[in-house]
């Protein structure tokens, strides 16, 4: 039993939904209890889709149980086919319905209907949602592939983008132009847009673009060991990492690398002069596995910051993250307990943080700005504009899409120089927001008004036991430290203080503690 | 002045056949009640002792997920706790004991059972006698079930409140308890019309706080605010207390009749209700006067949802000129919503339960004017063409009595008339 406040990731049939939503011709039946047909307004709310997802519920009673619920699910996916006549069927069970066994791969098997019905075995009790996006379109992939000629010309498929996945929607426009630019055409994109007839074409491609390994990779590797399809291995989001991906292809195809760079913008723009500001930036960086690996990349290598520490909450890829730990010097936080997420960034207290909306709040709490970087999505991560993480326009995106909430280069000196002034003044928070405040509020839905603007109660026990008590004039002098840096300020006085044994903490503690650190 | 509007002639919708359908249902479970209720309650909090999907619904059924820290949680089972590789209620006493150290300001914890704990039959009610034992006095340890198997959506709420019924004290106080979560601002305009009319001992269900919690008692009169109450008012009237059966406070008239009822149960003249409503029943017709310009003559479609449906519906037709063309409601209490149903003008379909397929048929045949659905539903059908209310707003708006009134018909005006505003086609 594990207790949980929030949850990075939802059980395992909705990575299952995240992939029949994104398909077309295809029919999820579920053996699920009344209730679990929320699911369905993570696509038409977030997602804001025009189309119910692809799903019948059996939704069962307690009535149900013990009596016919496997009849009842007979009759669902009876009714389904005969209403939506899909080209093929996923069934399964949700985390309930596992526990009363009725076997729905096997009661859909004896139906014999006249498509492929694929039936799905998601553990809800141990595994999660990209697990079962992951493991679904592998088992889809795995009943319709079918042997065939390839193409005459050098075809990829793109393997990965799913319904709800974090700018999927815009990341496949990219990626199909980047191959284009190389003379590649695009055979089958794949779960999104993709139909069961079209699965079954994926072995005509040349190779497959893995772009999102959390949702695509088993099924990549299958591919790769039944139909010698090679995949890449680059995810082709950042500057670098979108040579990198094409170098990789040119390995695979043998054709040479062709980059259209024209519009790209990012490196010019981290290089001009503006942008001296980002220098050393502490920015701590949390997602999924995929955009933690690329944005911890780009944050160093392209933007100029500072990692200060990095995680992700899919277990599944923790070796890959520790690595990357490792190669930038600091420790990986593997975890899906946002509490535990927040005491990290509050010990840390960057100066921006890269994460998901569920740092986004807590970045919101502690006054530290946050740029999103992954998935768990929330409306506002489907714009309506163009607005790719991956390629050439991707990189421009994550370059305005990360300075946006900073404070720009020449505010925050003059923050620093006039610092009373009654409407120039740092709680204003970054000029351009219009003020803080109003803008978190209006992002994030209503903050309980009791705490909209306080720190969060202490609920993970102390933080800093024995803190040195601050003297009037030292807290006065705090005030005027901007308020981006004196979280920053008051937690690096308070150890230089408790390493010293100081009891109390005057100016020139401040001072002296300033000085140590400095870098 | 105070004219009432004209009842139906006939019985009204009281003996309508209902259209009763078993199929997928396209509904909440309980548990999203705890969304509103651990506001309401500021010394409550709710463990949900089930799944990664309950955690997820909830975080989900919030809308925008409220990061404050919430005072509801989900304890996840496991593997092992299902393999019965660990003892489940020993994992539950050491997470409800961490949870009671972390959060020192709880006086109520409510084991909230999911469709997971009730397959396995985990035995909240046994864990929460144990655990009220281990905490008290500081704590009171209670259970209900908010399972998707057992309730749907507000009948989370009743199942709280029928558990909060079955331990409160008893009395013999002639009291009236008000019955069902209103927003704070709403219930303090109710006790406001009460005391006004005369009646003054008045406790409310759910209370903020533990302590004020009401006892009850045969002397015990209460009324509902919330139509979804079935069981808490089992409950009650088990416990001896007398239900004062009316219309819900939704509108002018409505919350007119609720008070006509409550003033001759405590035997207080008609007369000094109107004298005393006059002025808010006035600014209540005329903010819905502004709205029915645009409902009026449309045609309306309820899915069902959070069981609000009949007196939404008799409000919609009565006071703001709507035809309901189907009325769908999860669960059709009869004796609860009889005085509604008398109201509405017999002609429209009375469904309870759902087959969501067959009912979007009917509903694309009848192509409502507006049709109030739930959150999976309404964008698919805005994109058929339909216009749509999401039916969640209708719990977390304030919407009951006269000075919420006009509030509540904008909440049905408002999709209208958005549509007749946004031109997106070209000018020629």
């Amino acid at each position: 039993m594990k207790l949980t406040v929030w949850t990075y990731e939802g059980p395992p049939h909705v990575g299952a939904m995240r992939v029949a939503t994104g398909m077309k011709g295809l029919h999820y039946v579920l053996h699920a209890p009344q209730g679990d047909t929320y699911a369905d307004l993570l696509f038409t709310m977030i997602e804001r889709r025009g189309h119910r997802p692809p799903v019948t519920y059996t939704t069962f009673q307690a009535r149900d149980l013990g009596s016919d619920t496997a009849n009842l699910f007979r009759e669902a996916a009876q009714d389904a086919y005969a209403r939506f006549s899909p080209q093929a069927m996923i069934v399964g069970a949700s985390c309930t319905a596992e526990l009363i066994q009725d076997d729905p791969g096997g009661l859909a098997e004896a139906l014999g209907l006249p498509i492929p019905v694929i039936p799905l075995e998601l553990p809800s009790y141990q595994r999660k949602e990209n697990f079962g996006a992951d493991e679904t379109f592998f088992q889809i992939v795995r009943h319709l592939a079918t042997e065939q000629e390839k193409t005459a010309q050098v075809t990829a498929n793109i393997l990965g983008p799913t319904g709800l996945g974090f700018r999927h929607r815009d990341d496949i426009e990219e990626v199909t132009a980047l191959l284009s630019d190389m003379g590649i055409s695009v055979n089958v994109t794949a779960p999104m847009g993709a139909s069961p007839a079209d699965i079954a074409r994926l072995p005509a491609a040349h190779f497959n673009v893995l772009l999102y390994p959390e949702t695509g990779e088993a099924a990549a590797r299958w591919l790769e060991r039944t139909h010698d399809m090679p995949f890449t291995r680059t995810v082709p989001i950042g500057v670098g990492a979108t040579h990198d991906f094409l170098a990789e292809i040119a390995e695979i195809t043998g054709r040479p690398v062709v980059a259209d760079t024209s519009r790209l913008r990012l490196p010019w723009y981290s290089a001009s002069v503006d942008s001296t500001y980002l220098t050393g930036k502490r920015v701590f960086v949390f997602g999924d596995a995929t955009h933690v690996k690329a944005a911890a990349r780009i944050a160093r290598d392209e933007m100029g910051f500072e990692v200060a520490g990095l995680g992700c909450y899919n277990r599944e890829f923790a070796r890959d993250i520790r690595a990357m730990a490792k190669d930038f010097g600091v420790e990986a936080l593997i975890t899906d307990d946002y509490l535990e997420v927040e005491r990290t960034i509050e010990a840390l207290a960057p100066e921006m943080i890269l994460g998901t909306q569920m740092e986004r709040h807590i970045g919101k709490r502690l006054g530290i700005p946050c740029a999103v970087i992954s998935a768990p999505v929330h409306v506002q991560d489907f714009p309506a504009r163009y607005s790719p993480q991956a390629g050439w326009e991707g990189a421009n995106v994550i370059f305005d899409t990360w300075v946006h909430p900073l404070v720009m280069g020449l505010e925050e000196h003059l923050l620093h120089m006039f610092r009373e002034d009654f409407e120039f003044h740092d709680e204003a928070g970054p000029s351009h927001h219009g003020g803080h405040a109003p803008a978190a509020k209006a992002e994030g839905g209503q903050p309980p008004a009791d705490r909209a603007d306080q720190p969060p109660r202490d609920i993970s026990g102390p933080v800093m036991d024995g803190t040195a008590t601050w003297l009037a004039d030292a807290e006065k002098e705090l005030k005027k430290i901007p308020f981006f840096v004196r979280g920053k300020a008051r937690r690096n006085t308070e150890s230089f203080a408790a390493e010293r044994g100081l009891a109390e903490i005057s100016v020139d503690t401040l001072y002296e503690a300033k000085a140590h650190y400095a870098r | 002045m105070n004219r009432p509007l004209t009842p139906p002639s006939g019985p009204g919708c009281t003996d309508t056949p209902v259209l009763k359908e078993r199929g997928q249902r396209e509904v909440f479970c309980g548990l999203t009640g705890i969304v509103w209720l651990h506001r309401k309650m500021q010394d409550a909090f709710f463990l949900v002792v089930g799944s990664r999907t309950c955690a997820h619904l909830l975080q989900s059924a919030a809308g925008v997920m409220i990061f404050a820290e919430p005072r509801f949680a989900t304890a996840i089972l496991e593997e092992k706790d299902l393999a019965g590789l660990a003892d489940a209620n020993e994992e539950l006493d050491r997470e409800v004991a961490r949870l009671l150290e972390r959060r020192p300001d709880i006086r109520r914890l409510f084991l909230v059972g999911s469709c997971p704990s009730e397959v396995i039959k985990l035995d909240l009610h046994r864990a929460a006698e144990r655990l009220t034992i281990e905490h008290s006095p500081r704590v009171m340890v209670q259970n209900y079930s908010g399972s998707g198997i057992e309730t749907t959506f507000t009948q989370g709420e009743d199942a709280c409140l029928a558990t909060i019924v079955e331990a409160a004290g008893p009395t013999d106080a002639a009291d009236l308890v008000i019955v069902g979560a209103l927003p704070d601002v709403v219930e303090d305009q109710a006790l406001g019309l009460l005391s006004a009319i005369g009646i003054d001992n008045v406790k409310v269900l759910p209370s903020a706080r533990a302590e004020d919690t009401p006892a009850i008692g045969p002397n015990t009169r209460f009324a509902l605010v919330q139509p979804f109450l079935g069981d808490t008012h089992a409950e009650l009237e088990r416990r001896g207390a007398t239900h004062i059966p009316a219309p819900f406070p939704f509108g002018e008239e409505g919350t007119t009749l609720w008070l006509y009822a409550l003033a001759d149960a405590f035997g207080i003249d008609r007369a000094v209700v109107d004298r005393v409503t006059e002025a808010p029943r006035a600014r209540a017709r005329k903010a819905i006067a502004a709205r029915a310009e645009t409902l009026r003559g449309k045609s309306l479609f309820f899915f069902p949802d959070s069981q609000l449906e009949v007196p939404l519906a008799r409000f919609l037709t009565r006071e703001c000129g709507m035809t309901a063309i189907e009325i769908g409601t999860p669960f059709l209490h009869r004796t609860l919503l009889g005085p509604d149903l008398e109201l509405i003008e017999a002609g429209p379909t009375l469904s309870e339960g759902q087959d969501v397929d067959r009912q979007l048929d009917r509903a694309r045949a009848g192509r409502p004017d507006l049709t109030v659905c739930g959150l999976g539903l309404a964008n698919p059908l805005e994109a058929e063409g339909l216009t749509t209310k999401w039916a969640i707003e209708l719990v977390f708006t304030p919407v009951h009595f006269y000075e919420q009134a006009g509030d509540l018909a904008e909440l049905f005006a408002r999709p209208l008339r958005r549509k007749e505003r946004l031109k997106l086609e070209a000018a020629t």
